[in-house]
């Protein structure tokens, strides 16, 4: 069947800050530039981003890049690239002040500087104490961040494609990528996009477990996309359990309750932090409490019928300081957790949170997948940036702010590298493959056809608890072999999913199903890359990998010091190595991570 | 409502403009089309419609009661979200 073509210099799939980000640079530039997104680009997840973004300004107490580096370096347990991670900290200043030049309302010094403030892990002078370095706006900085860049984008001409859904990659015989399918949403109508640059920034991909504290939009398309197109997915066994997200619902509460005096406590009431972090109790790292929390759980001193959740208790806090300085808390509380927490104690599970791993970058924005003897070659034609990718800089644990910034540099990057690959080019655009178009089309034929399948939510569902079951904050040996059985008897159920609604405008019934397509894929590669990796790292936490002297946390840098990379095709793993050299500063050594 | 969109259409329009950036309202939507349904009659639809513009953010004081609006034409519908 033959479907209308549009075409472009560029297209970005994604319009939340890494998405927009890189249009900027391509817009700027003079190219004609397409940007997809499901919703409006203002109402990206992006917008839930309140803890601000890193950058060592130094306006508040001195600080270096290079300190960041460390810090970022030590925070991803030594799995991230460094040479991705010196690139991102010392473009940070940078990309931040652009920022505000584009119209960013920072908080504001006295003296009229970027207001910084501390988060968890960014420490001054090679983790000696901690630092200011968050740069926000009020608790808006995702939102702000997306009008800012929105605005700028608008004047440079960007064309924005609002409530278009890309479905997939298309790719030729040589490897090189052309474009993308997209459905439009309003008419149901399947159009190509060919372009000389495709970027995906398509964001994370959350909604894979049962507790996430993610949206329902993050459904991981563009790493679907990429896996059918036979790009491998880099790292997908390492997600950030964020330790309090109301439970049944995963509304983040944020770790400014803890700070403020928030106490965690067990069934029998005891604030049981105390025995697992003598020194920073409630305040310590977010993997830390997390584990405590459910080794509290596992062990039987969960609290309600269930026993399967621990309480946050601030009761003992001044109502006028909970009004006060946490905002908001009382209101969810009272919405998703039916407690009021200024009388009771709010139930909490540590929730995933953010999605490490990836498609594969380099820190220029390029897309990169084995080839020949090579485990890390461009694919011509395609980049991506932001939680979709993996460059890698936050390697088997993020810090809190540090995502924020990704998005900026490597946005920015994957726009540059775009724009003089386009501009060195002088071939016209190539044919687009019609065996690419049709893989799009039989999916769609297939579920406006499929008869007696199984039901999208009870699928999504059924994957949601598998992958909180048996891939959550602990892992274990046994569970993970059950779950990867599991978890591809629900991707069968996938394949044959049936939905009633076969209209052609705003079919929500169809998009949900495409997307689980997509979750699925995320699903399956977090869970077989996990069950394979016999050692604990940053989020990554196996009961059989304990901490003992000869291996600190269970961490074996002799055997497992190395990026996961799985294939679609077949489930196959890969393994390629971390790249330790930075780009001008000496290698940060391994040692054990503490904090 | 737009020229030549039928009821049905414009309902699941309204259902995918309820894809938010944020959880809460995520999952107050969900709340809320569970129990409306499709028994939304034309001004409730034209009220949503005009609530669904506002900025995330604003749109989560309303739902959760942080703020309330003095616009009497969205009066009634966030009401239902509140109890939903
Ligand atoms: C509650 C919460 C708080 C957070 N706070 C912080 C913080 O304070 N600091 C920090 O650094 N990080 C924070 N994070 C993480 C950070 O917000 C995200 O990692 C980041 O915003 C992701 O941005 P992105 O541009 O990659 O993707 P997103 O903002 O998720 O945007 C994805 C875009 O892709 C589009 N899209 C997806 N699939 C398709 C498709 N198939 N077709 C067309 N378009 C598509 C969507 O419409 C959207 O426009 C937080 C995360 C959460 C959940």
């Amino acid at each position: 069947m033959k479907i209308t073509k549009r075409t472009f210099d560029a297209v970005i799939v994604g319009a939340g800050g890494a998405g927009l980000r890189a249009a900027l640079q391509l817009s700027e530039s003079g190219l004609k530039t397409a940007v997809l997104t499901k919703v409006f680009p203002t109402r990206s997840h992006t917008v839930a981003a309140q803890g601000g973004v890193a950058a060592s300004l130094g306006n508040s107490e001195e600080d270096h890049w290079h300190w960041h580096m460390y810090d970022t370096v030590k925070g991803s347990d030594w799995l991230g690239d460094q040479d991705a991670i010196e690139f991102m900290c010392r473009k940070a200043n940078e990309v931040v002040i652009e920022l505000e030049h584009y119209g960013m309302p920072f908080d504001r010094t006295d003296a009229g500087k970027i207001y910084q403030r501390p988060f968890g892990g960014h420490m001054s002078n090679f983790g000696e104490k901690p630092v200011r370095r968050s740069c926000a706006a009020a608790d808006r900085t995702g939102h702000a961040m997306l009008h800012a860049l929105y605005q700028r984008n608008v004047r440079a001409n960007t064309q924005f494609f609002v409530e278009w859904m890309a479905l997939d990659l298309i790719r030729d015989a040589e490897g090189e990528v052309l474009g993308v399918t997209a459905l439009e949403m309003e008419t149901g109508e399947i159009v190509a996009f060919q372009s000389k640059a495709t970027i995906f920034a398509t964001g994370g991909a959350g909604r894979i477990y049962h507790s996430s504290t993610n949206a329902f939009i993050n459904t991981g398309d563009g790493l679907g996309m990429a896996a059918r197109a036979g790009i491998p997915l880099e790292d997908m066994e390492f997600w950030q359990f964020h330790p309090t997200g109301v439970a049944g619902a995963g509304v983040l509460i944020t770790e400014g309750v803890r700070g403020e005096g928030g106490i965690l406590r067990n069934s029998s009431g005891e604030r049981f932090m105390e025995r697992y972090a003598p020194n920073a109790k409630d305040l310590a790292s977010r993997d830390v409490v997390s584990r405590a929390m459910v080794t509290e759980i596992n062990e039987g001193r969960g609290c309600g019928p269930n026993k399967d959740f621990v309480l946050l208790d601030i009761t003992h806090l001044d109502p006028k300081v909970i009004m006060q300085r946490l905002p908001g808390i009382r209101e969810i509380s009272i919405q998703f957790a039916g407690t009021d927490p200024i009388k009771e104690p709010i139930p909490v599970v540590p929730t995933c949170h953010y999605q490490m791993g990836g498609i594969p970058t380099n820190y220029s924005g390029q897309v990169v997948a084995p080839r020949g003897s090579s485990m890390s070659v461009a694919v011509p034609g395609f980049y991506a940036a932001g939680e979709c990718a993996c460059a890698s800089v936050h390697g088997a644990n993020r810090l809190g702010t540090n995502s924020l910034l990704d998005l900026l540099v490597f946005g920015k990057s994957a726009g540059e590298t775009a724009v003089e690959d386009v501009k060195k080019s002088t071939k016209a655009h190539k044919d687009l493959p019609q065996e690419a178009i049709e893989r799009t089309l039989e999916r769609i034929n297939r579920l406006d056809t499929q008869r007696d399948g199984a039901g999208v939510h009870e699928s999504r569902l059924a994957m949601q608890r598998t992958m909180q079951n048996h891939c959550g904050v602990f892992r274990f040996a046994d569970k993970l072999k059950e779950g990867v059985s599991k978890i591809l008897d629900v991707q069968k159920d996938v394949q044959r999913t049936v939905i009633k609604d076969k209209s052609k405008v705003f079919n929500t019934a169809r998009i949900e199903a495409l997307e689980l397509e997509n979750l699925i894929e995320v699903a399956v590669a977090t869970m077989i890359s996990a069950e394979a990796r016999k050692e604990s790292r940053g989020a990554h936490v196996r009961d059989d990998a304990p901490d003992t002297a000869e291996r600190p946390n269970g961490r074996d840098d002799q055997n497992w010091l190395k990026h996961t990379l799985w294939f679609k095709e077949g489930n196959r793993l890969d393994y390629k190595s971390v790249k330790l050299t930075p780009l001008t500063v000496p290698t940060i050594e391994l040692k054990k991570r503490a904090y | 409502m737009r020229p030549e969109e039928d009821r049905g259409a414009r309902l699941r329009r309204l259902r995918w403009h309820c894809r938010r950036a944020l959880l809460e309202l995520d999952l107050v939507f969900q709340r809320f089309w569970r129990q409306a349904g499709d028994d939304l009659n034309d001004s409730d639809a034209a009220a949503l419609e005009r609530l669904l513009e506002l900025e995330d953010h604003d749109l989560w004081e309303l739902a959760s009661g942080r703020r309330d609006t003095d616009d009497p034409q969205l009066r009634g519908i966030v009401e239902r979200l509140r109890q939903a």
